[in-house]
This record gives C-alpha cells, sequence and structure tokens, in this order.
C-alpha cells in the first residue's frame, strides 16, 4: 500500500524501531529561542552533556524582544534575564545565535524558512507550537516541551509514537479578497480545536498548489489550533523556487540530488488517510473570530452567534463563556464590534506579502480615529524589504506604528500588550483569554480584515471601504 | 526523575472544559529560568477570585486534580507540567487531554489518567461532597480507585514502564549511540547545516 507525504518523511528518519516501543527519529533542524530553552541548557549542564549536533541547532530572540529603543538596556528585568541566559547558554555550547539587533533576527518560524533552513522531507522541531507552520515546505515540523528541547539537543534525536494522518483537501479558486488566514479560520472553525488531535493534516487540492509559499505558511503555522500536532503541504515548483538561492539552500550537484529526492515526497495515489475533510474554496469568505479559542470563528457577514444554538452542552457553555469574556451580545452582527488596536504581525501573519497585502489597503487612507495598529514584521528581513520597498511610509502615512520585529503582540511577553478590556484586531493565531494582555479581547483576522478595520474601526473587510477600487492581495 | 507506583491523595474537583496553558501558567511566568518556583502562577487569573476551587480551605494539600474534558490545550509550554508539578499535584484525571501536553507530563513523571467522561463526573462529585475523601491512582493496576469508584485506564507500555521506574529519555537515547551514529553516516549531503561543524 502507498505511503502518505507525512509517512514517507517519518520513515526516512527512523533512527531505531522496536515493536512496541516508540520509533526513534533524527531531527534535521533544532529551532531554539529564549522561553523554552534555559531549562533544556541548564538540564544539559546539570548532567555534564553537551550539544551532539550544533550545526543543526539555530537560535534566535523573539518572544521577549522589545519592539521599540531596541538600542538600549531591555526594562523588564525577566525579559532580560531570559535573553541574557540564551546568550551565555549559546556561547557556551557554541549554538550559533541571532540576537536583539542581528540583521538574522526574527520570529523564529519566518527565521527557519528565509535562510533556506526549513527544507522539503526535513525533521524540524523547536520548543513552540506554531513550529508546524515550516510543514509548508513538507517538512515534518512539529512543536517540542523543554524537555524535549534538552533530548534533541543531547542527542539530535527524539522518541515519537506514530501520528495519525488526515487530509484537508481543499478544491476550487478562493473568491477575491480571502486569503489563507480566512481559510485555515474556516477550517479550524469547521474541525474544531480538538478535531486534529493525534493527527499530521496534509492540506492538498487545487487552492492549496495556487497558493505562495507564504500563503502555505501561515495555513500550516495554524494546525496546531485544530490540535494537530503538525501539518504540511507537499512541496512543489513554488517550494523549489522559493528555496533557491537561499543562503542554506542546496548549489550545485547537492541541489540536484536534493530537488530529485523532494519531487518524491508526495502522498501515492494509494495511499488512505485515516480521516479526511474536503473544503470547497469558492464557498468561502474573509472569516474573523468572536469567541476565545480559534475555533470560535465566522464568516465576518455573519452574526455573534447565540450561545442557546449549540446543541452540544459543552459547546454552548464555552459560547457563553466566550460572549461574556469577549463582551459580545448574541445576535450582534460581527461588523459592528469596535476595536481600539489593530495587530499586524506574528509567525501567523509577519512576512512580506503580509505587510504588502496590509499596505496596499492602508495606501492613501488614515487609521480611525482613536485606534492604534501595530505593524511588526515577523523578522529583521522582512523590516529591510518593507523599507525596500516603502511599506513603512505607507504605514506611518496612515498613522500605523511601524515596530521592529520580533512577536510583540501576538502574546504580549514584552510591552506591547492589550490593556484589560481592549479589544484587537489581530493577524496572530490565539484569541485566548489574556493572551495579548491581561483581560484583553482578541478577534483572529487575516492582514487585509485587519487594515481595513484599522480604517473604519470596526471589524471589517476591504470590500467596506468604498472610497476605492481594492487592489488584488499580494501572494493571496 | 521520580519514579511513580501508587498514589493516594486528596482530590481537586475543576469543573472546566478547554483549560489551556496559558490558564494553567499565564505567559509572563515563562520568563523563569529555572524549573521550579511556579507554584504561584498555577491557574494564577482564577486563583484571583475567591470561591475558585483551588483557594478553598478544604483543598488545601490535595494532590489530584480531576479536570474536565480537553485539559492542557494550547501552546506547548512545559512549565504547565511543573507549576501543577510545584504546586503538589501528582496526577491529573481528565476524559481528554491535549497530546503535547500530555506528552509533556509523562516525561515530567506527572501522570496523566484518561477516564471516560462519566467517571471523571463521578470523581468531581465525590470530590465536592467530601473533599476528604481519597482517591488512589495505581500505576502498576492502571487503576483508579475511590469510594463507589474503580476504574481500569490505559497508558502505552513504554510510558508506564519509565514511569515505574522513574527512568529519563535522554539516558535512555544515549544509549543507541551506535544506532544515531550509523544514521548520521548515511544522511544525504544536500541536507541542511546551521553551520559548518
Ligand atoms: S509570533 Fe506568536 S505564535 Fe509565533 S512564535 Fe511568536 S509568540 Fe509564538
Amino acid at each position: 500500500m502507498g505511503r502518505t507525504l507525512a509517512e514517507k518523511v517519518w520513515d526516512d528518519h527512523v533512527v531505531k524501531r522496536v515493536e512496541g516501543e516508540p520509533d526513534l527519529l533524527f531531527i534535521d533542524l533544532h529551532l531554539l529561542h529564549e522561553v523554552t530553552s534555559p531549562q533544556a541548557f541548564d538540564g544539559l549542564r546539570k548532567a555534564g552533556r553537551t550539544v551532539r549536533r550544533t550545526d543543526l541547532t539555530l537560535a534566535t530572540e523573539d518572544h521577549n524582544t522589545p519592539t521599540l529603543d531596541i538600542d538600549k538596556p531591555i526594562a523588564d528585568p525577566v525579559s532580560r534575564t531570559q535573553l541574557e541566559t540564551l546568550r551565555k547558554n549559546c556561547a557556551d555550547f557554541g549554538v550559533r545565535l541571532h540576537p536583539l539587533g542581528d540583521v538574522e533576527q526574527g520570529v523564529v518560524h519566518v527565521v527557519g524558512p528565509q535562510l533556506g533552513l526549513t527544507q522539503p522531507g526535513t525533521t524540524v522541531v523547536c520548543g513552540d507550537s506554531h513550529t508546524s507552520t515550516h510543514g509548508a515546505f513538507g517538512a515534518l515540523a512539529f512543536g517540542i516541551g523543554t524537555s524535549q528541547v534538552e533530548h534533541v539537543l543531547a542527542t539530535q534525536t527524539l522518541p515519537l509514537s506514530p501520528f495519525r494522518t488526515m487530509a484537508v483537501t481543499v478544491e476550487g479558486e478562493l473568491p477575491d479578497g480571502v486569503t489563507a488566514k480566512d481559510l485555515i479560520l474556516a477550517i479550524i472553525a469547521k474541525i474544531g480545536t480538538g478535531g486534529g488531535q493525534g493527527y499530521v493534516i496534509e492540506y492538498r487540492g487545487s487552492a492549496i498548489e495556487k497558493l505562495s509559499m507564504e500563503a502555505r505558511m501561515t495555513i500550516c503555522n495554524m494546525s496546531i489550533e485544530a490540535g494537530a500536532r503538525a501539518g504540511m503541504i507537499a512541496p512543489d515548483q513554488t517550494t523549489f523556487d522559493y528555496l533557491e538561492g537561499r543562503d542554506h539552500a542546496p548549489k550545485g550537484a547537492d541541489w540536484d540530488a536534493a530537488v530529485e529526492y523532494w519531487k518524491t515526497l508526495r502522498t501515492d495515489d494509494d495511499a488512505v488517510f485515516d480521516h479526511e475533510v474536503v473544503i470547497n474554496a469558492s464557498e468561502l469568505a474573509p472569516f474573523v473570530t468572536w469567541g476565545t479559542n480559534p475555533g470560535q470563528g465566522a464568516p465576518l457577514s455573519e452574526r455573534v452567534p447565540d450561545p442557546a444554538s449549540y446543541e452540544d452542552a459543552s459547546e454552548r457553555y464555552a459560547a457563553e463563556k466566550a460572549l461574556e469574556y469577549m463582551g459580545l451580545t448574541a445576535g450582534q452582527p460581527l461588523r459592528d464590534i469596535k476595536v481600539d488596536t489593530v495587530f499586524v504581525g506574528s509567525c501567523t501573519n509577519g512576512r512580506i506579502e503580509d505587510l504588502r497585502s496590509a499596505a496596499s489597503i492602508l495606501d492613501g487612507r488614515k487609521v480611525a480615529d482613536g485606534v492604534r495598529m501595530l505593524i511588526v514584521p515577523g523578522s529583521v528581513r522582512v523590516a529591510l524589504q518593507a523599507v525596500e520597498e516603502g511599506l513603512d511610509k505607507v504605514f506611518t502615512a496612515a498613522g500605523a506604528e511601524w515596530r521592529h520585529a520580533g512577536c510583540s503582540m501576538c502574546l504580549g511577553m514584552n510591552p506591547d500588550q492589550l490593556a484589560p478590556g481592549e479589544r484587537s484586531a489581530s493577524t496572530s493565531n490565539r484569541n485566548f483569554e489574556g493572551r495579548q494582555g491581561k483581560g484583553g479581547r482578541t478577534h483572529l483576522v487575516s492582514p487585509q480584515v485587519a487594515a481595513a478595520t484599522a480604517v473604519l474601526g470596526h471589524l471589517a473587510s476591504p470590500a467596506d471601504l468604498s472610497d476605492a477600487a481594492v487592489p488584488a492581495p499580494a501572494g493571496v | 526523575m521520580e519514579a511513580f507506583t501508587t498514589h493516594t491523595g486528596r482530590a481537586v474537583p475543576l469543573r472546566r472544559s478547554n483549560v489551556d496553558t496559558d490558564q494553567i501558567i499565564p505567559a509572563h511566568w515563562l520568563k523563569k529560568v529555572t524549573r521550579d518556583g511556579f507554584e504561584d502562577g498555577l491557574f494564577e487569573a482564577w486563583r484571583k477570585q475567591p470561591d475558585f476551587v483551588l483557594n478553598q480551605e478544604a483543598y488545601q494539600g490535595a494532590t489530584v486534580l480531576v479536570a474536565g474534558p480537553d485539559f492542557g490545550t494550547g501552546s506547548s509550554r512545559e512549565h504547565a507540567v511543573w507549576a501543577l508539578q510545584n504546586y503538589g499535584f501528582k496526577a491529573v484525571i481528565s476524559s481528554r487531554f491535549a497530546d503535547i501536553f500530555r506528552g509533556n507530563s509523562l516525561k515530567n513523571g506527572l501522570l496523566t489518567v484518561v477516564l471516560p467522561q462519566e467517571t471523571v463526573e463521578a470523581l468531581q462529585q465525590l470530590a465536592e461532597a467530601d473533599p476528604a475523601a481519597e482517591v488512589t491512582v495505581d500505576l502498576v493496576n492502571r487503576e483508579v480507585r475511590a469510594e463507589g469508584v474503580k476504574a481500569g485506564f490505559e497508558l502505552d507500555e513504554n510510558a508506564r514502564w519509565r514511569l515505574l521506574e522513574g527512568l529519563d529519555d535522554i539516558s535512555l537515547t544515549l544509549r543507541e549511540e551506535e544506532a544515531i551514529a550509523a544514521y548520521e553516516a548515511k544522511r544525504p549531503a544536500f541536507k541542511p547545516q546551521t553551520v559548518v561543524a
């Protein structure tokens, strides 16, 4: 019987297989950041162990880094300690680090792909759940806990029990103004936040094949919000074109050998998935969340749902709690929801196409009075590219704040936070209670919806902007 | 890692579903660089509410958490497990755990037990009716016992063996040096490197 993409990559990394035990898998790329690594290095030190493969390990600073005044000492002592600890650990153990101020610094899941380190058919791990992002290249990429970080540092392997496989097939054309973010929010709303549990999801079908690499990363990034261990997309010409010439992409004969291998990384026609979901792209619309988990979302044109309409008791309870926390009433049109803050950034939507897309809408317009808009590029490279294209000027002219690269308001570990009761439209990936600051209320949206929302002051899509024709989004 | 064979202690009923790791230990606690001292951050937001179950005198010193379905969703932070352990929990019982949380818990010696929702409900009712009631989580016999409750649970044999023996993953894997070196020797040259070793 044929194998799925995920199974092929898995099989190619088995170091040891014993019936009844987890497989020992080799890890091709281990990414580190300051939050989940200190205790792992601490463990190594205590046990007198070393990092086995510093040449397969890369660290960057992202979660705690400030997005203003980055040349000044970090005010928060705890953030400073974490960054200093990472610097010391990387120096002590010989790990390559891109610290704040470095040109390759940025959100770990933006940095790996842009350096060309994330490649098809590799295993990628990081102590961060959104490691699923790297699956966009046909890599098997998943988040791990700190003990596992220590394990990979010490052994470059992980003992893992096989996943189940799920296919999410998206056929047809995405309508104008509907982006990868809308698609993944719709997928999560359909399968639920626990629906992907235990699975590696492979996204396939004509609508997926048409997506740019960056849009594919947005999709795979949020696989974890459906509970999945990982998300994957088979590598194709789009993938190869993105990689060719990047710093760490193979060169010369290695490139040819790599491409030849990468072309074999497709689910066989006779392979069987454990579960299949089919989505019709043409029925989708801009999608926003109204609740406190990423599965609580709806098309922007709809209303806040009535908890009483849920048959499942725990869903009903969750919806009631969510409306209470979010300060919303059932039946209220989603478009009427006013926001104070708009955040464009994160490893979900902080890449150059996302910034282009937001800029194309903000160009010549103004952020509404009383709304603060933060634009936080996913990496320094993204920021430099944006400046080269003049996007920073578009943002500042519109009244948005152009910030330094990092995770920023995606999780509010640095000073970029929502105040209690404040409401944001955010291009990040989690709308959990307090995620963006204690008492903060988050609506997850695409960069386009974020930009239109900033202009109008309430949740809106570019189609709601009456003053001008809306340009086509870059890269979808 | 501390070995887990069987544990008897009082239980705390946590009647909430979808408890994510942000609720278990809020993000600002992640800034610590040690493995201990997370107990005060456990369920921090809820502990500010006087009527929250962990604030009730009767449940002080309890060691078994009986939670609603989908416990431990959200980010992969292992600090959630440490916080539960630092607080004093030895086992968590729920009808469903998020994968990453479950993996993290078993690796750290916190036993996560999956039981049918009716049984979880029965244990919660018991702990509510009598906070002094004891619950036994028996990994040797894979069984949870309490007054009126006797329920078997599943746990894969490998995870169980390591918990029973208190063996950590790294020492086990380092025994496979030969296999790892053999794999490394046959990796293709085109595989990416972050630095030239
Ligand atoms: S941008 Fe957000 S989701 Fe991504 S790594 Fe940073 S905190 Fe995590």
